[in-house]
């Protein structure tokens, strides 16, 4: 996939979300569009998944800790056929298959049930150990937030990754530095966040979280016996002008205006 | 009858001979493996055993990845830190998307003794019994802790094991059927019933002893799963007996005596009575001692009963 066929993928996976969250009335733009990006790494370039048998015993398996950020995941899963696209427009409604959080049970594609904020990283560990002890080859991803880090369970992760040498894992921070109550060092400093990685165990590298080629070189890079950590530097509510670096658009209600003109900036004439 | 083991002994045993018949058997614990008796199974097959250090959230979110990947987890430690700590964990991670994730804990209830309140759970099956999907079982004695934990590994979903810490006296026998959410009737009487769980099985038989020497004649109901519950069981001998008392080594609040409340409410007119901890924390002390000191014996048992029928 040539870069100006991701560029306007892109473009188009972020119509989807500001369409999706518009629609239902709810929901956090601000962080879908921060780690689109790095989930269309994963599930365009780096993951072995396939749309057609979602459920395949060697695939690679993605947890978006970072649960509330699932209508960017929503939005590539329908474009990588897992579900219909008209799927998307049922959002968080009465008997749609696309919850507010991600759920394995209800969802094609979903690898894990995430949304309480930590637990993904736990489980991800669970599944790269679980990989291990079966002798199987396939890897974990798993995509945390920045707020996210500030739970516990993510250095008890953290800790038993490096203890069980899980180079199977690969941990992806979508590091946009702005959380529901404000920037990260207003609410609580999470400092720096490489060198508490890197003091862990991991194998860390920092990559610029809006170049799809730049993260899957990342997690390409070979490490043996740790487990890597990828600090995505990212822009929370990215491509959006007014929604861009305002940690308010965590999860604010998009209103008819406001989607009228994000489309618009995002190429698409609307007459709602 | 009456071979004298601890139920954590006949968990770790347990564990250890499920694992010969099961490969998808995989044990963790946090750092307590020698007190919960996973160390049993450890021994035996190291490379199926995972520690997971003083951090119980990560082990219960572990474990759920473990089962989404097709093992069966049996994840131990201390019931205060299993249910409480990692409360969420087991919600969400486990519950939530019925993962099929199996918990012994260990030292439930007073019975820990000399350690004291922190970490004496009384609280435990409360907690779980509110998730939808969970199976809870409270083993009485090592036979039935055995049977237990193979029961857990034929249901699809998360199993919760309440295992206690004292050496008890075995009063089942092997061919005593353990079918999940039947309760089993052990002394048939009319005149009054007790319903008991766990280490309380013993002295609700040694009350019915006591009762019958002033002609009373008591019923004695082994709940060991409180979830799925038996409520026909209940409204049976509730209608047969006219007066139930339940006897549990956990809160009053929540465990079996509100399971046993809510299938009564509306249902019957039964003389109904709980005997248990009386919603305070524990402390230090000998098991034995701690009993007395909370009401949790054959003498008082026996008391409340003929105080409820008088």
């Amino acid at each position: 996939m040539n870069n100006e066929i991701i560029n306007e993928k892109a473009r188009q996976i972020r119509v989807d979300i500001i369409k999706m969250l518009y629609l239902c009335q709810s929901g956090h733009p601000g962080s879908s569009l921060s780690c689109v990006e790095i989930l269309m790494a994963l599930y365009y370039k780096a993951a072995k998944v396939d749309a057609t048998n979602p459920t395949m015993e060697n695939r690679d398996r993605i947890v978006l800790s970072k649960g509330h950020a699932c209508p960017a995941l929503y939005a590539i899963l329908a474009d990588k056929g897992y579900f219909s696209r008209e799927d998307l427009w049922r959002l968080r409604q009465i008997d749609s298959h696309l919850q507010g959080h991600p759920d394995m049970k209800k969802t094609p594609g979903i690898d894990v049930s995430s949304g309480s904020l930590g637990q993904g990283a736990s489980i991800a560990v669970g599944l790269a150990l679980a990989a291990k002890h079966k002798k199987a080859d396939y890897k974990v991803y798993v995509i945390i937030g920045d707020g996210e880090v500030q739970e516990g369970i993510v250095w008890e992760a953290a800790m038993a990754a490096v203890h069980y040498k899980l180079d199977n894992l690969i941990v992806l921070l979508d590091y946009n530095g702005l959380q529901i109550d404000g920037s990260n060092d207003q609410v609580m400093s999470i400092g720096d966040i490489m060198a508490k990685y890197r003091t862990f165990g991991f194998e860390c590298i920092k990559v610029n979280g809006h170049d799809i080629n730049a993260i899957t070189e990342a997690i390409n890079i070979p490490v043996a016996g740790k487990p890597k950590f990828i600090c995505c530097e990212t822009v929370k509510g990215k491509g959006i002008s007014f929604m861009e670096n305002h940690f308010e658009w965590h999860g604010r209600v998009i209103n008819t205006n406001e989607y009228n003109v994000a489309l618009k900036e995002l190429g698409v004439m609307t007459n709602v | 009858m009456s071979e004298s083991k601890s139920l954590r002994v006949a968990y770790g045993e347990a564990l250890a001979e499920l694992g010969a018949k099961n490969d998808k058997i995989v044990v963790m614990d946090a750092d307590l493996s020698h007190a919960t008796m996973t160390s049993i199974f450890a021994a035996k097959y190291p490379d199926r055993f995972y520690n997971f250090g003083l951090a119980e959230v990560n082990m219960m979110g572990a474990a759920a990845g473990f089962a989404h990947s097709g093992l069966i987890p049996f994840a131990s430690t201390f019931a205060i830190f299993g249910t409480g700590r990692a409360y969420e964990q087991i919600r969400n991670s486990i519950s939530y998307v019925n993962a099929n994730v199996k918990f012994g804990l260990s030292h439930s209830g007073l019975s820990v003794g000399e350690d004291g309140g922190s970490h004496q759970s009384i609280e435990d099956i409360a907690l779980m019994r509110v998730l939808p999907g969970m199976t809870i079982f409270v083993p009485c004695d090592p036979i039935e802790t055995k049977k237990a934990v193979f029961a857990a590994c034929e249901i699809n979903g998360p199993v919760y094991i309440r295992v206690a810490r004292p050496v008890v006296e075995t009063i089942t026998r092997e061919e005593t059927p353990f079918i999940p959410g039947k309760a089993n009737i052990m002394k048939d009487g009319s005149d009054i019933c007790i319903m008991a769980i766990g280490l309380m099985l013993t002295e609700a038989l040694k009350a019915a002893d006591i009762l019958a020497t002033e002609g009373i004649h008591t019923s004695v109901v082994n709940f060991h799963t409180i979830k799925p519950f038996d409520t026909e069981c209940v409204l049976k001998m509730a209608e047969q007996c006219g007066a139930v008392v339940t006897v549990e080594e956990h809160s009053i609040i929540g465990g079996l005596g509100s399971a046993v409340a809510e299938v009564l409410a509306g249902n019957s007119c039964a003389k109904f009575m709980r005997v248990g901890i009386q919603d305070k924390f524990g402390k230090s002390g000998k098991p034995a001692d701690l009993f007395a000191a909370y009401g949790l014996t054959a003498e008082n048992i026996a008391a409340q009963c003929k105080f409820l029928i008088k």
